[in-house]
């Protein structure tokens, strides 16, 4: 049984070697090189760009306007296609804009047989704007009056969603309740994957290929094919390996566009690529959402009632929208359990600031940042040990989500708090810096976090694969999941081989995703693909070790089902004895003159099932007071997703998760001119991303619950390890200092302005 | 692929001032590690270049007769913290370019390029302002002293002259004799950051170790260039090495330096950074030099 094990990656020689192919080095020396022209203001009307000195450059071929392209709004968010409208999402793109939503919108582009004339052509065009107002803040741009970005949404209010279970109002006069309310602000930051966003089109064969840097294949062609008017079977979309994409690539980025370029030249071969920059500020962003959450609690810390607003800042355009902050809202009320009543609101709006989309864990760093901090306060005005008054007051074992269905069957939080305890030494160290003073202090602080698998009942929840075996016995296996550099082909290679019944290295993972060839699946996001894969992989799987069982009943005459295929032997499985190796079969079946069967096997899973993925994390920390610096001395991440598949890899992904929670807790985030709307620090100088001098050791554990509801007992983790990180930073430094910080991230220059009002400095 | 029209490849020092006299508008292109990322942003977009990185007699660091040390100004950043001599005699100034950026950069960066680029941040710059160090000019009429200290002009300008190069880095022995420093870098991040402070503090102490004959306090990022706290320096002249001169320090530095707010940093949090950082630096100075706090 190879799942379970630590086994390398499929990829990593490929990778390690420089032999593995991404999309820049698909792209033929040939391309017309595509570079953008972005706007320079935050808000208004193109009135005129001036191409002429742009065409006389050496080396333009073309320029392409605002003005040029087809009236045909798109959508862009990486959900699954709805066919009931009003679960579609906002289509509110255009290929390029004459009415501009934020300092980076796409204007025009120039098409030139290199780099530097395709740069030199950007800069020689002259853009005439008709300059708007704009508004920055989600709360002004609700206010009347205040710019509006979009005619369909008055206010510029993308969505509003609101639950209350039980009477709040009433809930709240329950005598002795103590109130603990805070506003609590998260920042903009980005993904800072490895790979910028690249694309390259070409016309072939009756079909737009386009190779891209993206997590969702067939999700893009589609898009492409929406953008363009064109029927989508005439996108052809491939999808090579990737530098990471932790949700920004969950979008249809500038696929689309490139597309539309390779048109307007005839069909020649384009490569659209973007700097650094450009991806800080035209491609995604996290939404950045601010908090108003009120506890009431009884004096014995048992929470009555609790109530939360969330506004989440939409930036210009809706791409993945509402969906963000409405995660956050559900996980509100789940993750603690009210006595009496939770009631929330949640609004989705729209900004002159660059598009917020999917970003790793989607609206739970930012809730959990918000609620972990409330909660930590009310611990303090209680009076009530931390641990202690979430474990009071937790989603208990046994909870039923009566809208996913979720069970929670475990008693994870419990198991994961009390791993992470042992881990900081917890009670002990809270002891120990119980009375500190002088102007180095240390603290340790911690925090919980709900997350889920999936998106079933939101979206559709499906996948499909193909195995084909080769002569030798070896397959090849080819899915829609797809491994974006966290590991994805491995596990699936791991999961395979168990099913079929194969040594691990007979299994060959077919890791570029082309819609001409791979089954249809939606791609990475909401850490679903190992759970997703491993039910298609156990159906089909399962269903290709029967074929051959049944070609090894017709060859040696004995009943399929006293068989059985392990580690590439058929056995007869009363007494172990082998038949005949894989090689042996599948060569004899294929070239057979009586009964010739080339063994393969394909379908589709549907998945109608969900599954909590909880864990918690513990950090100690070391406050330099004057110097205003937080130094890292220990963290933790505790996380129940069940079996693991492999735990190496598992253990990279929560080191991964912790490090970006890291900088969401301390450094990360993205600065506006408040004059102009201009990004401040859209560079890898500037945007203060962490360094490994900026972490200490990441400790990664686990506590395995079998999923009941996955063949494989799995369940997420892609996204989790992002959760909790930042929020127990937060409450370590308060544990240290003494200072309730209500916003990330905790940088120097804040922990000044704090420090001085609390009389430190 | 880089934007520029040109690039001429000096073979002497002599060879590279007549290229820049040729070529009145190029730039002169070292490591790079400046020069490229200009030209990337656009600012240096069809630039010619003028490239000295082969000339190999701008390398390496010795010591004169009169025993000031020599330091070529194409010396990499890496090879000036393993140089022995700089280990020996200005250990500091070793340690501060080691805080430069990354490996990568610190083996492609070079001291004069560092200086000459202008910025108030150089992480060489202010141990060189502390240390009083007098730069060797070469241009077409010749070759010219100037102290580092009428060198820097104003953000991003220095004092080269047309066709100008900087051909040495002259530490005087009066500044590093018997004397002992400590560099302190302020950043956001632990590395791959430029300074939002750096303070680089020297002292010479009496042979008893009791009182501080002499201290120097260099600053990058407290003003437009990098510069001096005279006044601090003045007030610790023939103090008393001990605790009340750290408390001084960080007070005194504050009449010298004059830091703006900017959307990277406020003025009021870069002088709670100056003032600790400079009592830092002396602290670990005085200790150091033999002191005891």
């Amino acid at each position: 049984m190879v799942v379970g094990k630590s086994v390398k990656r499929v990829d990593a020689v490929d990778k390690v070697t420089g032999r593995a192919r991404y999309t820049d080095d698909l792209a033929d020396k040939s391309a017309l090189i595509v570079k953008i022209c972005h706007s320079t203001i935050a808000h208004g009307m193109v009135t005129k760009v001036d191409t002429s000195a742009a065409e006389a450059i050496p080396g333009v071929v073309k320029v392409v306007t605002c003005f040029d392209v087809p009236d045909i709004p798109f959508p862009t968010a990486g959900h699954p296609w709805s066919v009931d409208p009003h679960h579609q999402d906002v289509a509110d793109r255009l290929l390029l804009n004459r009415h501009v939503r934020y300092y980076g919108d796409e204007v025009a582009v120039v098409i030139a047989e290199d780099e530097v004339a395709a740069t030199q052509g950007v800069r020689a065009l002259n853009v005439e704007y008709d300059e708007y107002p704009f508004v920055l803040d989600p709360q002004e741009a609700m206010q009347d009056g205040a710019p509006q970005l979009h005619e369909e949404f008055p206010n510029n209010i993308l969505a509003h969603t609101g639950y209350e279970e039980g009477d709040f109002a009433k809930a709240i006069t329950e005598p002795g309740l103590v109130k603990i309310e805070g506003w609590y602000n998260t920042p903009t930051v980005q993904h800072c994957h490895i790979e910028n966003h690249i694309c390259f089109a070409e016309q072939q064969n009756g079909k737009i290929v386009v190779v891209t840097s993206t997590q969702i294949p067939h999700i893009v062609r589609r898009i492409v094919a929406q953008a363009l008017g064109i029927p989508w079977g005439q996108i052809r979309l491939i999808k090579p390996y990737i530098g990471g994409g932790f949700g920004n690539k969950q979008d249809a980025l500038y696929e689309p566009l490139c597309a539309y370029c390779c048109q307007q030249v005839g069909g020649r071969l384009v490569k659209l690529d973007v700097s650094r920059e450009e991806t800080f500020v035209s491609n995604r962003v996290r939404h950045a959402i601010r908090y108003h959450i009120t506890t009431y609690a009884r004096k014995d810390g048992r929470f009555v009632a609790r109530q939360m607003e969330a506004f989440s800042n939409q930036g210009a355009y809706a791409s993945h929208g509402h969906g963000v902050v409405a995660k956050g809202a559900g996980a509100f009320k789940q993750i603690y359990v009210d006595a009496a009543a939770t009631k929330c609101d949640a609004y989705s709006i729209y900004t002159n600031m660059p598009a917020a989309g999917a970003m790793r864990a989607y609206g739970i760093p930012q809730v959990s940042f918000a609620i972990e901090s409330n909660v930590e306060d009310a611990a303090r005005v209680l009076g009530i040990d931390s641990v202690a008054l979430r474990r009071m007051n937790m989603m208990p074992v046994g909870y039923r989500d009566a809208f996913s269905h979720n069970v929670n069957y475990f008693d994870t939080l419990n198991q994961c708090i009390n791993k992470g305890m042992a881990y900081v030494d917890y009670e002990k160290k809270r002891a120990e810096y119980a009375h500190q003073t002088g102007p180095v202090r240390r603290g340790v602080g911690m925090a919980i976090f709900w997350y889920n698998t999936a998106v079933w009942p939101i979206a559709l929840e499906a996948s499909s694969c193909r195995i084909v075996m080769n002569q030798d016995g070896s397959v090849q296996f080819s899915i829609g999941e797809t491994e974006i550099g966290q590991g994805a082909d491995t596990a699936f290679a791991q999961m395979v081989a168990d099913t079929v019944g194969l040594p691990f290295e007979k299994v060959h993972v077919v890791s570029t995703q082309d819609t001409d060839l791979t089954p249809f699946g939606t791609g990475a996001y909401a850490s679903r693909q190992t759970y997703v894969a491993g039910f298609a992989i156990h159906n089909i799987g399962t269903k290709l070790k029967n074929k051959v069982l049944a070609y090894a009943e017709y060859l040696t005459g004995k009943p399929a089902d006293t068989l059985d295929l392990v580690d590439g032997i058929i056995i007869e499985k009363s007494s172990g004895e082998h038949l005949m190796p894989i090689d042996e079969l599948a060569t004899t079946a294929l070239y057979s003159t009586e009964q010739a069967e080339h063994l393969t096997a394909e379908g589709t899973t549907q998945i109608k099932s969900n599954a909590y993925s909880f864990g918690c994390a513990f950090a100690e920390v070391e406050v330099d007071i004057p110097l205003c610096k937080v130094k890292l001395l220990k963290m933790i991440n505790v996380h129940d997703c069940g079996t693991l598949i492999n735990p190496q890899l598992a253990e990279a992904q929560v080191h991964g998760g912790m490090s970006m929670a890291i900088g969401y807790g301390l450094s990360e985030q993205l600065l506006f001119d408040p004059k102009t709307g201009r990004p401040l620090n859209n560079n890898l100088l500037d945007y203060k991303i962490s360094t490994m001098m900026d972490h200490c050791d990441l400790r990664a554990e686990f506590v395995e619950n079998a999923e009941p509801t996955s063949p494989f007992g799995t369940k997420a983790l892609g996204e989790p390890p992002t959760c909790p990180g930042a929020p127990a930073i937060r409450n370590a430094i308060l544990n240290a200092t003494g200072v309730a910080v209500d916003q990330t991230p905790i940088t120097p220059h804040v922990l000044f302005v704090k420090f001085k009002e609390a009389g430190l400095l | 692929m880089y934007d520029f029209s040109a690039i001429y490849e000096a073979t002497s020092v002599g060879n590279a001032i007549e290229l820049l006299q040729a070529h009145p508008s190029a730039v002169i292109i070292a490591g790079g590690s400046d020069v490229l990322i200009k030209m990337r942003e656009g600012k240096l977009a069809g630039a010619e270049l003028v490239s000295i990185f082969k000339l190999d007699e701008l390398r390496g660091v010795s010591l004169d007769e009169n025993g000031s040390i020599r330091i070529g100004p194409l010396t990499s950043f890496s090879h000036v913290t393993k140089d022995p001599l700089i280990q020996k005699l200005i250990p500091v100034l070793g340690e501060a370019v080691d805080l430069v950026g990354g490996p990568q950069l610190r083996n492609i960066g070079t001291m004069g390029g560092n200086i000459c680029n202008g910025v108030t941040s150089a992480d060489s710059a202010s141990t060189q302002v502390a240390y009083d160090a007098m730069l060797e000019l070469t241009g077409p009429d010749g070759v010219r002293m100037l102290s580092i200290h009428e060198f820097y002009k104003g953000p991003g300008r220095v004092a080269l002259e047309p066709a100008e190069l900087l051909t040495a880095i002259l530490i005087p022995k009066e500044s590093y004799e018997n004397c002992f420093g400590y560099y302190i870098k302020y950043a956001m991040r632990n590395a791959m950051d430029i300074a939002t402070i750096g303070c680089s503090v020297n002292v010479v102490l009496s042979a008893d170790k009791k009182t501080i004959e002499r201290a120097r306090i260099g600053f990058g990022v407290a003003g437009p260039v990098p510069l001096r706290a005279r006044n601090a320096e003045a007030a610790l002249s023939g103090h008393a090495a001990d605790e009340s001169a750290i408390e001084l320090i960080g007070n005194a530095v504050l009449d010298d330096v004059k830091p703006r707010t900017s959307w990277r940093a406020s003025a009021d949090f870069r002088k709670q950074i100056i003032s600790e950082t400079s009592r830092r630096a002396l602290r670990t100075s005085i200790e150091r030099a033999g002191g005891a706090l």
